[in-house]
């Protein structure tokens, strides 16, 4: 911690990394502390705009989120679809490997899955259909994330951006396919897929046509968090993310880590695609991944890339979607409001991290050059 | 024909060169900010909000004013922007892709919902946001444009803020190149521990290049509604030429002066699907994909041929800490 010190200019406020860290139950009390300050200051802007008194404010966000039966399963939906988005970059993230293709990784996994019901639906026995179905999906969203791994392993190119860009060339080719095979024909849009024969649909348990999608993210979410945390591929992730050199220095392949683990990130995508097309939309557009693939890096950071804590971090923001959606709703708003409050959440809990990893000293006499 | 397409195409990349000058001047002090989009949808916004509120109050229309109030507006919001991110991620030291992309969430939210609302808040009567008297005073031409014929049409045609654009790219890059707060601002990016031991001060030129860059890029969301769509607000109409602002970056290989053609030719990339005849509707989206495919063969020739003037700055995406050298 030592730092030149000049006798005549020093500052007044000191910022100190916490060596040791803090205890975790403040910690969380900080994290607490700024959700409820960021509800403070949604609740605020929302009776700027709305003139309402705030409780009512609460009350209706809470009721547009889990208000009547089907709310809870259209939460618990949503939930599940973001969960498992962020599931599948949280390993990438773990490596330092700033994937943020994850939304075309899902529309390309998706499209894929949209091609099967389309093209084979009437060709193939439906265990087969499903078979294939998931496998093409899985390798769609594999190759989509495997490219960018590929120059960041030999060469270093930047992988933030190539991702980036790769969101924009799936946009377009899921946009091309959805003219090719539009219905009505020239709509650029495809409708639901088999409305009649629902071949290809992820079938419903009871009567709850999301319960299976839910299911399938729990499970996934369990596997992941023993993958990350007891597997030896989990391990090596977790030191790659430390110190590439490190790595090298114990002997872990660097580039085979880095490949494997965008495989497995892509895969995942892919997967989240085939939950949305199969098990949701019945259909594929533009808009499939709704933007789930960048709140999902927000998600996986806030749990610090916990697939656990991610259940908690999702619920918060999808909840807050829709609470603020019913607001703008009831109001006559428009329906972006919810992303103004999302903004306005997130920017409070990165904030907070930084009274977690950081203590600010301050001067503490004023002529007092010593400090430790 | 050409000339019109040409003339498109700049219209198309003036936008596009504000979002990417803006963006090289803060990846150039080491801040990724991903949230360009939303800083350009914010600058779009506020500035029709301003002049929104204006064409209402006003009882003699000044034009002076009508384009004054946009800007004044469009800047002070973007400039709002750039400051939540630089004191979330140089003073608290986030992670700057996730503050990046949540002030784009923010951002095109923001937009979108004032867009969408402001009628409404207001209690205006009016049935849709159109400014077409601000619009016009944005979009005066130089007089003698119409004379010139073909050349008039290909350079002089344009209105102010599409100089301006042009303009600040090339003082920016005298600046990075010739000036030594421009090899501060480099130091900055390269090696901020390198800069700060030579007595440069990291944080402030964090801040400065972050708040201004986002101003310039505010800029390219006000052109494109004042200028391009003629005033009239429309939802996600801006779309996601606040990416492709930061694709030009890379195409640009961090350099102003190259995005300036750079923003001319992915314009003319953006729209060169209406000037091919007998394209279909679904080949018109393949033909969309060509900037993204284009910025990618850069990105990879770039770090193929591994030259260091070409890079990405070095420390691009990571917050300093003075005391974790």
């Amino acid at each position: 911690m030592a730092k030149p010190e000049k006798q005549a200019h020093e500052p007044l406020i000191h910022i100190v990394k916490r060596i040791t860290g803090i205890p975790a139950w403040q910690a969380w009390l900080i994290r607490i502390a700024s959700v409820v300050a960021a509800l403070l200051v949604s609740a605020v802007v929302t009776v700027l705009l709305t003139g309402e008194n705030p409780l009512s404010v609460y009350k209706t966000m809470i009721e547009g989120a889990i208000g009547t039966e089907r709310r809870i399963w259209n939460l618990a939906q949503n939930l599940a679809m973001l969960l498992s988005v962020s599931l599948a970059v949280t390993p990438a993230f773990r490596m330092r490997f700033w994937n943020i293709g994850a939304e075309g990784q899902v529309l390309i996994g998706g499209l894929a899955t949209a091609s099967c019901m389309i093209l084979l639906g009437n060709k193939l026995p439906t265990p087969v259909l499903f078979v294939v179905m998931i496998a093409a999906s899985i390798v769609a969203g594999a190759v989509w994330g495997v490219i960018p791994a590929f120059f960041k392993a030999n060469w270093n190119t930047n992988e933030t951006l190539f991702t980036l860009m790769m969101n924009y060339i799936a946009i377009q080719i899921v946009s091309y396919f959805c003219y090719i095979w539009s219905n009505p024909k020239g709509s650029g849009a495809i409708g639901v897929i088999n409305l009649n024969t629902q071949i290809g649909w992820l079938p419903a348990i009871g009567n709850q046509k999301y319960l299976l999608n839910i299911l399938i993210v729990a499970i996934l979410t369990a596997v992941m968090y023993v993958y990350l945390r007891f597997s030896k591929h989990g391990y090596e992730i977790a030191v790659v993310g430390e110190s590439e050199n490190t790595a090298r220095y114990i002997g872990i392949n660097v580039k085979k880590v880095i490949i494997r683990t965008m495989i497995l990130s892509g895969a995942l995508c892919g997967v989240a695609g085939l939950l949305l097309v199969s098990g949701t939309d019945h259909t594929i557009s533009r808009a499939t991944a709704g933007g789930r693939g960048f709140t999902a890096i927000m998600v996986s950071w806030l749990a610090k890339f916990n697939p656990l804590y991610m259940i908690l971090t999702s619920f918060i923001l999808v909840f807050l979607q829709k609470g603020a959606s019913e607001i703008s709703t009831k109001f006559g708003l428009n329906d972006a409001f919810s992303e103004i409050i999302t903004g306005i959440i997130i920017f409070f809990i990165i904030g907070s991290e930084f009274f977690i990893n950081y203590s600010v000293r301050f001067r503490e006499s004023k002529k007092g050059g010593q400090e430790k | 024909m050409i000339i019109a397409f040409i003339q498109r195409a700049i219209m198309q990349g003036i936008p596009l060169l504000f979002g990417s000058t803006g963006e090289i001047i803060t990846e150039k002090s080491g801040n990724l900010n991903l949230g360009i989009p939303g800083v350009m949808y914010v600058g779009g916004i506020c500035g029709v909000i301003g002049s929104f509120m204006y064409e209402q109050k006003a009882t003699n229309f000044v034009p002076f004013l009508a384009v004054l109030i946009p800007i004044l507006c469009c800047l002070l919001g973007s400039l709002i922007m750039g400051l939540i991110y630089s004191v979330l991620t140089a003073t608290l030291r986030a992670n700057q892709n996730v503050t990046g992309l949540a002030l784009t969430t923010f951002g095109v939210g923001f937009g979108n919902f004032f867009g969408g609302s402001l009628i409404k808040l207001v209690k205006s009567d009016m049935p849709s946001v159109v400014l077409s008297k601000t619009s016009n005073c944005f979009k005066t031409e130089l007089p003698f444009a119409d004379k010139l014929g073909a050349v008039g049409k290909l350079l002089f045609s344009y209105s102010f803020l599409a100089y301006t654009a042009v303009i600040i790219a090339l003082i920016v890059a005298y600046i990075f190149k010739h000036t030594r707060t421009g090899l501060h601002l480099r130091a900055v990016g390269e090696n901020p521990a390198t800069a700060d031991a030579a007595g440069i001060n990291v944080i402030r030129y964090k801040y400065l290049s972050t708040i201004i860059g986002s101003m310039i890029a505010g800029l390219g969301g006000l052109y494109y509604v004042m200028d391009y769509a003629s005033g009239v607000w429309s939802n996600d109409g801006f779309g996601d030429r606040g990416w492709l602002a930061i694709a030009l970056v890379i195409f640009a290989v961090w350099k102003p002066d190259f995005s300036i053609i750079g923003s001319f030719l992915f314009g003319g990339l953006f729209i060169v699907h209406n000037y091919i005849p007998n394209l279909t509707m679904s080949d018109q989206e393949i033909f969309k994909m060509t900037p993204y495919v284009v910025t990618i063969l850069v990105l990879v020739f770039v770090s193929l041929r591994n030259r260091r003037e070409n890079q990405p700055p070095a420390s691009l995406g990571l917050a300093y800490f003075r005391e974790e050298r």
